[in-house]
């Protein structure tokens, strides 16, 4: 059973007393999770300024003087790694997670809050492990965000030295505190809930966090492995992932190893990372729809099993990113099937959400927009996922700009419209301020039509046959000007984009600042964050007496109902019959 | 409503964009392979997705027109948990959708994954950062190899005891030449890292990784010449590791081939003579000085230090006016003139050992600048040229220290212009050009020239080279 009576009363749970307590090693969710999150977003910043760097040298080569093909590889992928790892990783589970999770299922805190509380201490040691690697001999590692052997280790490679050790401890601390963290936020969802909440009637983004921190949990092994086992080869001399090789006209000691090796590891956790930034991403959208569209999300069950058959699915599709690695190609078979599979319920949720939005009762406030802009972004991003899926489609297209504008699209600009989206949603929540609703949408528009106008042309400069990661394109002949050109309107969108950025965290600024005080439940939300005594909560949550739950998080616009939602927290009214 | 407008927009907007693109040059490139089916399952995807994308998003917009709140006498949404009948049609005719995309996808790759038995086949080898190909000679098979026999003298690592491997045809240009509607395929096999085969033309593309062979194959169908790219990141100089493959006819082809040398005939290069070298040295001495010290007011850079294959390569270079026939590079022009006066390459071999018996001499420093900032601009320099520009001979990067930097700066220049380089013979010198317009401003050129200048002039590494090359030839 998973409600605990224990917790019910609000004796003896120890609440901090210092400043140190409260806001540096502090124990509470709540603060952990602004700890985790402020991390993310600065250490995001840093990667979005690399990418900015990136698209002055692709698009003006010759006007700035500011990187050497060095640094563009390095700038590659340090973006990479963080954006998709120390960014959308840490801020999905260690940021949304920490915080929703005990809010949403009516506990005063995750089960372990001390482990919680190393988990972020350990993140924030991965980062700072990460950002030393500028500043050793030789700079960061360039070898690309997924880090391929041979060449990751090797003379020829920049950081191959220290830049890579340093990327590979960090990966190393990063898991550890993904371990910590995610251990407790399974076993918190499966064994805190309140009385009365069943898992079916959770809400979405819990289902959505749940299930990926439990594919994280699967998954960063196999990249804790490998990332042990090239640390073995670089430092020791074993070969584990190391052929024979002539490298730069000098025979390595190394022999027997595979390359091909460490890619299957790398994906068996890469592909299943796609999800758990998306999985998160599809359960807070979910929520937000149904809240601002003041309807049932439509198909909650189909909704949660979708999940749950993405979430075991995604462990059988990795090698789906090695088509041309030269791998058995028999394999293409297996994976292009299993991939394509994959779609079926992946479009169910697109469905559904668009189906959220029929018969709704629409408001178009700024974390709405955010949302429908993230499913038109998804749409995009994953019906171009069908082409790189289908194998032989591949062929043309990997290692392609349309593999760039591919993932960008569905891993890069959806799921931070979602974080957005789920910023701007709970910041009244977090903060017990509102933000300023014009500066917001300008901050949508502004973001979303310009990532639209950075990838959108970006797929057809693939179809040309535009390689990724090239510091310089001159000499191609098939690349006519006006591809060159092309570039050049990317860039200068990308840094638009950059740029725009700064309106969400002036809006931030404005808002702690001089934002008027915000009511409890501005949305008129039925989940159980909504309902706590106090705005924002206070260590421990819920006060004397932790809520109960009579329905599932649904309820709105319930016809005969007084007002168009019911908190979960709501018993029934006489005579009514609960579906859900 | 504004959001619906723009929805629409986006969509009709994107599907103007799609059309319009072709004729910008954003687009495929016409095939020149057989795999018309690759083409014809891409179209299918596109129809699938792309009425999939009109049809959600339009819907999309037109849900949030009609449905959008309009404040008090806004309509209350519908309570409707769920439509079984509803979701499972969605699903039957998703699953359709995706069966009709990979049911082709399938055919085809299987199609890919078995070459026909009357292909012929070649090897292709990557390694950082160029293409070399071998082709199987008349007996039509390829010899082994392995990577411990890899040499100077022998770069494939092709086993000299194989008697497949004598006839082999090594093709060390970056550019190589096939047949036309002759199935051909490609072994692809890696000296040292990833690299992948692309030719955009063909459709396919495959990695080439150390320690195996994969492959993939085709039909070319149409004369020309196409760019290899290498799309596997392979390290800082991925981005110039290009080639080129040439289509022919079948007579063209075959001309081409009788003209390339076997295995055998390139282990049976004599020995160069310094002493014959040295009667041939004459002529350069007016200029480069009695023992290759240069001369600044004549415009001659110092010979001494100098690897003998590079000196061999450039010597090559001027002599077939693949460098110095560029009507701004006056003092090329010279050279061309001169080299041509080397009858055959084995006056150029001997001419280029005796000059390697010069002793190494210091430069004179005239560039003052930031040395510091030249050594971090100097990372992407030394990974070719070796850290501390001693040359480095399997990128086929010339010995940097102890070069006078008014010779390496104009260079440098000729490089970012095109005046050298820029010829489709000089592959090493394309690579240049790409990395010289990493010199972005006098400062830069400066700062670099000035780090150069305090590199060390004796370079073991140069001795060792040397060493491998003599001890190979034995």
């Amino acid at each position: 059973m998973a409600y605990v009576a224990y917790t019910d009363r609000e004796h003896d749970f120890a609440h901090p007393h210092s400043w140190v307590t409260k806001y540096v090693w502090s124990q509470d969710h709540k603060v952990i999770a602004i700890q985790y999150g402020l991390t993310a977003i600065a250490v995001g910043v840093v990667a979005l300024v690399l990418s900015a760097f990136m698209r002055l040298q692709l698009g003006f080569p010759d006007t700035f003087s500011i990187i050497t093909p060095s640094e563009y590889y390095q700038y590659v992928t340090m973006h990479g790694m963080i954006m998709v790892v120390y960014l959308l990783t840490a801020l999905f589970l260690g940021g949304f997670g920490n915080y929703l999770i005990p809010l949403m299922i009516g506990a005063r805190d995750m089960v372990f809050p001390f482990m919680n509380m190393l988990s972020f201490w350990f993140y924030l040691l991965s980062v700072v492990i990460l950002m030393a690697s500028f500043f050793v001999p030789g700079g960061p590692t360039g070898a690309g965000w997924t880090l391929y052997p041979p060449q990751a280790i090797l003379f020829g490679t920049p950081g191959a030295d220290w830049g890579i050790l340093l990327m590979l401890i960090s990966l190393g601390v990063f898991i550890i505190a993904f371990t910590m963290g995610g251990l407790n936020y399974v076993t918190t969802v499966l064994q805190a809930r309140t009385r009365g909440l069943t898992l079916m009637r959770l809400p979405l983004s819990i289902w959505g966090i749940l299930t990926a921190t439990v594919l994280g949990l699967l998954a960063f092994p196999a990249l804790l492995v490998s990332a042990i086992m090239m640390t073995l080869d670089n430092l020791i001399g074993t070969s584990f992932f190391m052929p024979a090789l002539v490298s730069m006209g000098e025979l390595q000691e190394h022999q027997g190893g595979s390359p091909v090796l460490f890619q299957h590891l790398f994906w068996f956790f890469g592909h299943p990372e796609v999800y758990i930034v998306a999985l998160p991403a599809f359960g807070i959208v979910s929520d937000l729809l149904s809240v601002h569209a003041r309807k049932n999300i439509f198909g909650y069950r189909m909704m949660v099993w979708a999940i749950v058959i993405i979430g075991g699915l995604s462990f059988i599709v990795w090698a789906h990113h090695m088509y041309v690695s030269g791998m058995n190609p028999y394999f293409g078979f297996f994976f292009a099937t299993t991939t394509l599979i994959i779609a079926v319920p992946t479009a169910i949720k697109v469905y559904n959400w668009v189906l959220t939005l029929w018969q709704g009762n629409i408001h178009l406030r700024v974390p709405m927009l955010f949302s429908i802009g993230f499913i038109f972004t998804f749409i995009h991003g994953g019906l171009t996922g069908l082409f790189l899926g289908n194998v032989v489609i591949d062929l043309p297209l990997s290692d392609t700009y349309f593999v760039v504008a591919h993932f960008h699209m569905v891993m890069g600009v959806s799921p931070v419209l979602v974080i957005y989206g789920a910023l701007y949603h709970w910041f009244p929540k977090i903060t017990g301020k509102m933000y300023n609703a014009t500066l917001g949408k300008f901050h949508f528009w502004l973001t979303f039509l310009g990532c639209y106008a950075i990838y959108l042309p970006m797929h057809y400069l693939g179809f040309l046959g535009v390689p990724r990661r090239y510091y310089a394109y001159e000499g191609i002949d098939f690349i006519p000007n006006s591809a060159l050109m092309l570039n050049t309107q990317i860039s200068t969108a990308a840094l638009f984009v950059a740029v725009v950025q700064l309106l969400f965290f002036i809006n931030v600024i404005w808002s702690l600042m001089y934002g008027r005080k915000s009511d409890p439940n501005p949305w008129g939300a039925t989940t159980l964050e909504w309902q706590t005594p106090e705005n924002p909560p206070a260590h421990g949550n819920w006060g004397k007496e932790l809520p109960g739950v009579y329905r599932w998080a649904y309820d709105y616009s319930v016809p005969g109902a007084e007002k168009d939602f019911i908190p979960q927290n709501t018993p029934p009214r006489p005579g009514e019959k609960i579906e859900f | 409503m504004l959001v619906a407008i723009v929805f629409m927009l986006l969509v009709v907007g994107s599907i103007a964009f799609h059309l319009w693109s072709p004729s910008l040059g954003w687009w495929f490139l016409p095939r020149a392979s057989h795999w018309d089916q690759i083409d014809l399952t891409l179209d299918i995807t596109f129809w699938v997705t792309g009425f999939v994308f009109v049809a959600v998003n339009l819907f999309m917009a037109y849900a949030v027109v009609k449905y959008r709140n309009r404040g008090e006498d806004s309509k209350p949404a519908k309570y409707e948990p769920e439509n079984p009948k509803l979701e499972l049609w969605l699903t039957v005719f998703t699953a359709i959708g995706v069966a009709a995309m990979l049911a082709p996808g399938l055919y085809v790759w299987n199609e890919f994954v078995h070459v026909p038995d009357e292909a012929w086949e070649m090897e292709v080898l990557g390694e950082q950062w160029r293409w070399t190909y071998r082709l199987p000679g008349k007996d039509n098979k390829l010899g082994t190899s392995d990577a411990s026999l890899i040499s100077i003298s022998n770069p494939l690592g092709i086993n000299p005891k194989d008697p497949f491997g004598q006839d082999d045809l090594i093709i060390d240009t970056g550019i190589v030449h096939i047949p036309i509607d002759k199935p051909v395929k490609l072994n692809l096999r890696s000296k040292d890292v990833l690299h992948d085969f692309a030719v955009a033309e063909f459709r396919v593309k495959m990695d080439l990784v150390p320690g195996l062979v994969s492959y993939l194959w085709f039909t070319p169908t149409k004369t020309g010449t196409y760019d290899v790219l290498c799309e596997e990141l392979c390290g800082l100089a991925h981005f110039t590791m290009r080639g080129k493959v040439v289509v022919d006819t079948l007579e063209d082809f075959n001309a081409w081939q009788s003209e390339q040398m076997t295995f055998a005939e390139t282990q049976a290069i004599p020995a160069a003579d310094p002493e014959l070298g040295e009667g041939l040295y004459a002529v350069c001495s007016g200029c480069h000085g009695q023992s290759g010290e240069g001369n600044v007011a004549l415009n001659s850079p110092k010979l001494t230090g100098m690897s003998s294959w590079y000196l061999e390569q450039q010597l090559h270079n001027f002599k077939k006016g693949i460098r110095g026939s560029h009507p701004d590079d006056i003092y090329g022009q010279q050279m061309v003139a001169i080299a041509g006066m080397l009858v055959d390459d084995s006056a150029i071999r001997d001419v280029s050992a005796y000059i390697t018996t010069f002793p190494s001499t210091p430069s004179d420093s005239i560039v003052i600048g930031n040395v510091e900032r030249g050594e971090k601009l100097w990372t992407t320099c030394g990974t070719c040229h070796g850290m501390e520009g001693q040359g480095n001979y399997a990128t086929h990067s010339p010995k940097l220290s102890g070069q006078e930097d008014w010779y390496v700066r104009r260079q440098l220049e000729h490089f970012k212009k095109g005046i050298r380089g820029a010829h489709d013979d000089d592959r090493f010198g394309h690579q240049m050009m790409s990395m010289a317009r990493m010199l972005r401003s006098e400062k830069d050129m400066k700062d670099i020239l000035a780090f150069m200048n305090k590199l060390p002039t004796q370079m073991p590494g140069e001795q060792l080279a040397l060493a491998q090359r003599e001890g190979v030839e034995e």
